[in-house]
């Protein structure tokens, strides 16, 4: 990849996202500007801005990356990603726009009128936000390293340093007209160079073989090993080796392999002939977007993806980056509106990705042994086009991916302010959000300079999870059902989203052993969301003492259309 | 002549329109506001319809994606996996929403065609 535009493209996007922000501070004057927009914001530009804040380093890398050394089960992950803002539009949207409430604290202390389920809820929030930052920030370390070979940790300095400046100058009013620029900005940066590489497709003969399992190679290709990895083979295969495999040394000999698994040491380069069968890389923890624990151990059982399934489709509406958006529509139906406006606009973009993991199967197959398959949708221009023209599309789709980082990260960074600056910090203000903003982002950023390696599919699957497990059944039955009891929210809280940070935790930790446990543990959302729901029903029928008095009243206001409570105020 | 005492206009005010409406014929409207165990029973009756709308789309959605996997693994048609989740799921999904969406804003114009007495 050439430096020579992608660095300049990079410091063009982050220019512009302080520019776009810097038009937002000067309309952003009250409290309420800072938090919500002043809840004008129209549909449209709304949901560019939801869009733009949800489509993450997971989404714009990881999924072509995932797709490229998984195969196309992987495709659930965008499925559910856009499918979770179905089920949010379904039961949560309206509602929440008309609870009023500013945050999922907020919105659990005005349900419930309990000050200890208000302080748990914001631990979730922080604890679920510190997760989903800590994967932009290696994403982020991974795009400039693969750019330039600047340390990794630089990016992820950045994005934090240019984030904690847009969020904290101009709050929610300006990052809504940076969000709504970055959506626009990304799919552009997939879409253009897509296109490109479809019609090089095209000239090559439109092959059919990525859709192939397993892909192969498609011309003779020399592929350096980067790190120490076993190479599992389902049939025999013949190889041209320089350096170590199996603990023997080989200097440019042809190694017969036989099925089964191979070890290779770092280094080796091993060249493949044309139509040679890619192998599949066991790889433990390094710290790459598209290998992870929990699905890194040969075919992943069905099990595995109805827990992806279920965790993405109810784990989006506890998000806190997405729930904080909800309040800045005007009214419930605009808040609907808006949704259907999002389901559009992340579909659409969801198109893109899985066009750049078919095509990095066919022309770059040998990313899957590499261990830097999140590369994938950088490294294609040059690969197929190549010249000039590549440089620039490889410089676009860098620009984009920078884009992607910062957006996701100044959403989760405005929601983990909100809590820090509302509920820990001693008093409200401006000045305190912009200390929280500091906090929000510090620490993400130190666990990313210090633990590095927690792959980060776990990490955005852990954060689905537990948001899944916890904030599902506290908003979904806080909004439907009257006899939810404050008790009853805390342990289903604490039950369901605990169980399921222990589960993951365990995984990423190593510790879950193998099999159906392994499974179990790696995937919890399957029985992690059920003990959740179950939990809270259960010790609210335990506790019909303790259903708050007003109840009947605020279900009033969650449901009632706008029209007919604003008379009655009046 | 403005001078005149007897002339100088006064003010006329009526009760407060809310009370003799209440004294009058019977609103669902006041019910709501003044949270009766009737005003209640609207609320609840626009709930159920809400959620019933809901549940419908998510019964739908259900069905929609919960035997793919197994139908998946059952073929082992890769070629259809990948356009059935690459592409064909995500139009379904709009759709869905716009159907939910409708319902949901007709439901409501419904109720408050209901409680104004329209």
């Amino acid at each position: 990849m050439n430096q020579d535009y992608a660095v300049p493209a990079v410091a063009l996007v982050v220019l512009a996202t302080v520019l776009v922000g810097a038009f937002g501070l000067r309309v952003s004057r009250t409290t309420s500007d800072f938090y919500v927009a002043s809840r004008t914001v129209g549909p449209r530009l709304n949901a560019a801005a939801i869009s733009g804040e949800y489509l993450s380093a997971a989404s714009f890398l990881g999924i072509a990356g995932l797709v490229l050394v998984q195969g196309p089960d992987m495709l659930w992950y965008p499925v559910g990603y856009t499918a979770g803002y179905l089920v949010l539009l379904l039961f949560v949207a309206a509602p929440l726009r008309r609870s009023g409430a500013y945050t999922l604290p907020d919105f659990a202390e005005a349900r419930l009128a309990s000050q200890q389920v208000r302080r748990l809820a914001g631990a979730f929030v922080v604890g679920v936000g510190w997760l989903y930052l800590l994967p932009q920030l290696q994403g982020a370390g991974l795009t400039l390293a693969v750019l330039t070979g600047a340390p990794e940790p630089l990016g992820g300095i950045i994005v934090a340093a240019v984030v904690v400046a847009t969020v904290a100058a101009g709050g929610m009013r300006s990052i809504t007209f940076v969000q709504a620029f970055q959506y626009w900005l990304k799919l552009t940066a997939l879409l253009v160079p897509a296109l490109f590489l479809v019609l090089a497709w095209q000239g090559d003969g439109a092959p059919r073989d990525a859709f192939a399992e397993p892909a192969a190679f498609r011309a003779h290709r020399v592929v350096r090993i980067g790190d120490d990895l076993d190479l599992r083979l389902s049939r025999p295969l013949d190889v041209t080796a320089t350096g170590t495999v199996d603990g023997l040394r080989y200097a440019g000999q042809r190694v017969p392999l036989a099925a089964g698994v191979h070890r290779i040491a770092r280094g080796t380069l091993l060249s493949f002939t044309r139509r040679d069968p890619v192998p599949v890389a066991d790889r433990g923890s390094d710290g790459d977007m598209s290998t992870s624990l929990a699905s890194g151990h040969g075919k992943r059982p069905l099990y595995a993806t109805y827990g992806l399934i279920l965790a993405t489709f109810l784990g989006t509406m506890g998000l806190p980056h997405v729930v904080v958006r909800f309040y800045t529509s005007p009214h419930g139906v605009a808040a609907r509106r808006t949704t259907v406006a999002v389901l559009g606009l992340i579909g659409a973009f969801y198109l893109l990705p899985p066009v750049y993991g078919a095509l990095g199967r066919l022309y770059a197959p040998e990313l899957t042994l590499t261990g830097n398959a999140d590369a994938a949708v950088l490294l294609l221009p040059g690969r197929m086009i190549g010249g000039l023209g590549a440089d620039l599309l490889g410089a676009l789709v860098a620009g984009g991916a920078f884009a992607a980082f910062l957006s996701t990260a100044s959403g989760l960074t405005l929601a983990v302010a909100g809590v820090l600056a509302q509920d820990v910090l001693p008093s409200r203000g401006v000045r305190h959000f912009r200390l929280g903003t500091l906090l929000a982002m510090a620490v993400p950023l130190a666990a990313s300079v210090l633990v590095g390696g927690l792959p980060v599919a776990d990490a955005v699957g852990l954060a689905f999870a537990v948001s899944a497990s916890s904030f599902c059944p506290l908003l979904v039955l806080g909004i439907w059902w009257r006899r939810l009891t404050p008790p009853g929210a805390a342990m289903g809280m604490l039950v369901g989203g605990g169980s399921a940070f222990a589960a993951v935790a365990a995984t990423t930790a190593g510790r879950a052993g193998t099999g159906t446990l392994h499974a179990l543990l790696a995937w919890p959302a399957l029985w992690s969301v059920p003990l959740g729901f179950l939990t809270m029903v259960l010790v609210s029928l335990a506790t019909p003492g303790r259903v708050p008095t007003g109840t009947a009243a605020i279900l009033a206001r969650f449901h009632l259309p706008e029209e007919l409570r604003a008379e009655a105020k009046a | 002549m403005p001078q005149d005492p007897a002339e100088r206009r006064v003010v006329v005010s009526g009760p407060p329109r809310r009370a003799r409406r209440a004294s009058g014929y019977y609103r669902p409207r006041t019910e709501i506001d003044e949270q009766t165990t009737l005003g209640h029973t609207y609320v609840r009756s626009l709930m159920r319809s809400q959620l019933r709308a809901a549940l419908a789309v998510f019964t739908v959605l259900v069905l929609l994606v919960a035997p793919l996997p197994l139908v998946f693994a059952a073929t082992r048609n890769t070629g259809a996996e990948w356009a059935v989740l690459g592409f064909c799921l995500y139009p379904p999904l709009v759709l869905l929403a716009r159907w939910y969406v409708r319902r949901a804003e007709r439901n409501e114009k419904d109720f408050i065609r209901l409680v104004e007495d329209r």
